[in-house]
């Protein structure tokens, strides 16, 4: 085996291992979207995140616009502090609301921002106030069951 | 100031554990002398030529090369050391990866920065001083023992060492490869104004070509002399070992316990 | 009393001599890379033997990533099928691939093909004296022969990971699009979605890259310190894959940990 085969043989190898990286980074991973961005955080509080979890996309009419980042629980008020990092591309505007959505039936659950319509716009550390926890299955049923039990009567 | 010997060995003892193979070794080479190290196997005549070098340290005693005590130097000392000497191991030791060229050609090209066509005629100047200059281009593994051995000297030759030193060159050679290297001995010896140390137990060879003569026996040097003196001894180890006996010193029987006893007792 | 006691005695020592080899082969861990300038001011040392580790496992690694894959796929599908998920076929392939079977089963492999003759090539050349000559030639065997073959692993081995999982992902494609006959669309943007690039992917990297130092420095030591007769060399590469392979399942469990802790 000569050095320039050799080498043409090893060039090829670490090209297609990088081929394959960026293949994986971009095809399969996320690469292209959100990590490459910039972003700014800013507070929820919440009575009830339900499933939410950290990394949760957060979405604006169904687009990925930024993460959940973490979730903490502050006694003082006894809510739950959810910090979500947004792409520095989306601004909001300070009256948006972040509803806790599910995504399908039993899906993993996410943040939807709707934009209002204030002309100051969240900046990096404000705290959304306009906030609706996540739909809680068994308060559904009980409020289900609940409505079932006094509509009865009107036979 | 050169001093007359190269290599001086002093007191040396040297073992693994708590088993001495050397128990006081006092030896000199001087420069220009062709001296061999005879002896029974395992008697620890390879581990004197790795004491020179470096690769173990003595427990007792001291070896020194060219006025510098070996075991003192630093690493970088070390191989400043080594670079002087070039050694022959047992099966030649090539890299089997290296073409013959090639395996010549690596202590030029490690130590020395000249350029390919110097290290060129360099290496085919070696090659030729042992015959195997057409052989260039063959893979070390496609060689004979005596021709690999061959090539392992010109490497060892490569950078003109002050010290050639040889471990067992003829073991497991044919008569002609025997009397091939037996000539290279001397005519390179001569031809370089080396020193060489050679390690062997061929009677018969090391006696038509070394200058001086040790002989290693129980962790001691059991005798020395010229090739003539030694060939008169009258020393039973030195008759037997010359000649070639069956019995002496060195004795026939492993221990073993009385053989009546032990044919009779198993019953 | 007599059998217990050498039963005992035998656990001790082996526990001490493993403690002893695993100190040795940190010593030679350390000094190889203290020697590394070697490795990469005569690069086409270290170039010839990531040929010779990382592109003659090529093969090994391509055809078994694309079996594992479409595996994964076929497995996947039927059980993803019965919850009414079998569109996320994608994102299982790709997750279980990134996170652990591309750094893992590459690593297994690895030690198996390259770790082998690493081991045996070194413990050859330790029983012809081959590394004693170039000691008595004033070059270091440690900076001419195990360096450049510690870093031709430790490069190689991310990128054979990187194309096990690649060729992995297309094998589960191959089996749960045109064969089972998921959509393309909902594989592919399923896994976007669940796949992030810091946490699955960059872990993956870092994973085999710790596989990499891992397994090398095994075989070299193993090789390195063989007695040098044939059957010496032969039981060292046993060792090799024996010990890589522990060595590596067990470093997952703690990487795995580390990473989801984070």
């Amino acid at each position: 085996m000569d050095k320039t085969t050799l080498d043409i043989w090893v060039g090829l190898f670490v090209a297609i291992g990088i081929a394959a990286l960026m293949g994986l980074a971009m095809k399969v991973g996320n690469l292209t979207s959100n990590t490459l961005g910039e972003t700014y955080s800013v507070y929820a509080n919440y009575e009830n995140i339900g499933g939410l979890k950290p990394r949760a996309p957060v979405k604006s009419s169904g687009v990925v616009v930024g993460r959940i980042d973490n979730i903490k629980f502050d006694t003082k008020a006894y809510q739950a502090v959810v910090t979500l990092k947004i792409d520095k591309r989306y601004p909001f505007p300070k009256d948006t609301f972040a509803n806790i959505y599910t995504s399908g039936l039993l899906g993993e659950q996410y943040i939807s921002l709707e934009a209002g319509g204030d002309d100051h716009f969240l900046k990096e550390g404000d705290r959304i106030s306009k906030t609706q926890d996540a739909v809680v299955l068994e308060k559904l049923i009980s409020q289900f069951l609940y409505n079932k039990a006094t509509e009865e009567p009107k036979k | 100031m050169t001093q007359k010997n190269i290599v001086e060995i002093e007191n040396l003892s040297f073992g693994y554990g708590n088993r001495m193979l050397h128990k006081g070794i006092n030896m000199v080479f001087p420069r220009g002398k062709v001296t061999a190290i005879m002896g029974g196997s395992g008697c620890g005549k390879t581990t004197i030529l790795r004491l020179i070098g470096g690769q173990i340290k003595p427990k007792v005693g001291q070896v020194s090369v060219d006025g510098k005590i070996v075991h003192k130097q630093d690493r970088h000392g070390i191989y400043e050391l080594r670079r002087k000497m070039g050694m022959l191991f047992q099966h030649g030791a090539l890299f089997t990866d290296l073409s013959v060229f090639d395996n010549v050609a690596f202590p030029i090209r490690e130590h020395t920065k000249l350029p390919e066509s110097m290290i060129r005629d360099l290496v085919l100047m070696k090659l030729n001083a042992v015959g195997l200059r057409g052989a260039h281009k063959l893979m070390s593994t496609e060689l004979s023992g005596g021709m690999a051995r061959r090539v392992a000297l010109a490497r060892a030759i490569a950078l003109d060492p002050d010290i050639i030193m040889y471990d067992e060159p003829f073991a497991g050679l044919d008569p002609i490869s025997m009397a091939v290297i037996c000539d290279l001995i001397r005519t390179l010896n001569d031809a370089l104004g080396a020193t060489s140390i050679i390690v062997t137990h061929d009677v018969e060879e090391a006696f038509s070509f070394a200058d001086y003569i040790y002989f290693v026996a129980d962790g001691v040097v059991a005798a020395e002399g010229t090739p003539k003196e030694l060939s008169k001894s009258k020393l039973p180890f030195v008759h037997q070992f010359v000649h070639g006996e069956k019995d002496g010193p060195v004795p026939f029987h492993y221990n073993a316990p009385n053989y009546k006893k032990d044919i009779y007792e198993s019953v | 009393m007599n059998p217990i006691f050498k039963i005992l005695s035998n656990l001790g020592n082996q526990v001490t001599s493993r403690i002893w080899r695993l100190g040795s082969a940190a010593r030679l861990f350390f000094l190889t890379l203290i020697y590394s300038g070697e490795s990469f001011k005569r690069i086409h040392l270290t170039i010839r033997e990531i040929y010779f580790t990382g592109v003659m496992s090529l093969i090994i690694i391509i055809v078994s990533a694309f079996f594992v894959g479409m595996v994964l796929g076929l497995q996947g599908y039927y059980t993803l099928q019965k919850y009414g998920s079998s569109e996320s076929i994608g994102v299982l392939v790709a997750l279980a691939l990134l996170r652990e079977l591309g750094p893992v089963v590459t690593a297994l492999l690895f030690a198996g093909r390259a770790g082998t003759a690493i081991t045996a090539e070194i413990g050859l050349m330790k029983a012809t004296e081959q590394l004693s000559a170039m000691e008595m030639m004033a070059v270091s065997p440690i900076a001419r022969i195990i360096g450049p073959r510690f870093w031709a692993g430790v490069i190689s081995m991310p990128i054979l990971a990187s194309i096990f999982s690649m060729v992995g992902v297309m094998g589960g494609y191959l089996v749960a699009v045109p064969i089972i006959g998921v959509d393309h669309g909902a594989f592919w943007s399923q896994m976007n979605v669940n796949v992030d690039f810091r946490f699955d992917v960059v872990n993956g990297l870092i994973k085999s890259f710790v596989f990499g130092v891992a397994c090398t420095i095994i075989a070299l030591y193993e090789g390195f310190d063989a007695p040098p007769t044939a059957e010496g060399v032969s039981r060292a590469t046993t060792r090799t894959v024996v010990t890589s392979s522990l060595t590596v399942l067990g470093l997952d469990f703690i990487l795995t940990s580390f990473m989801i802790a984070h």
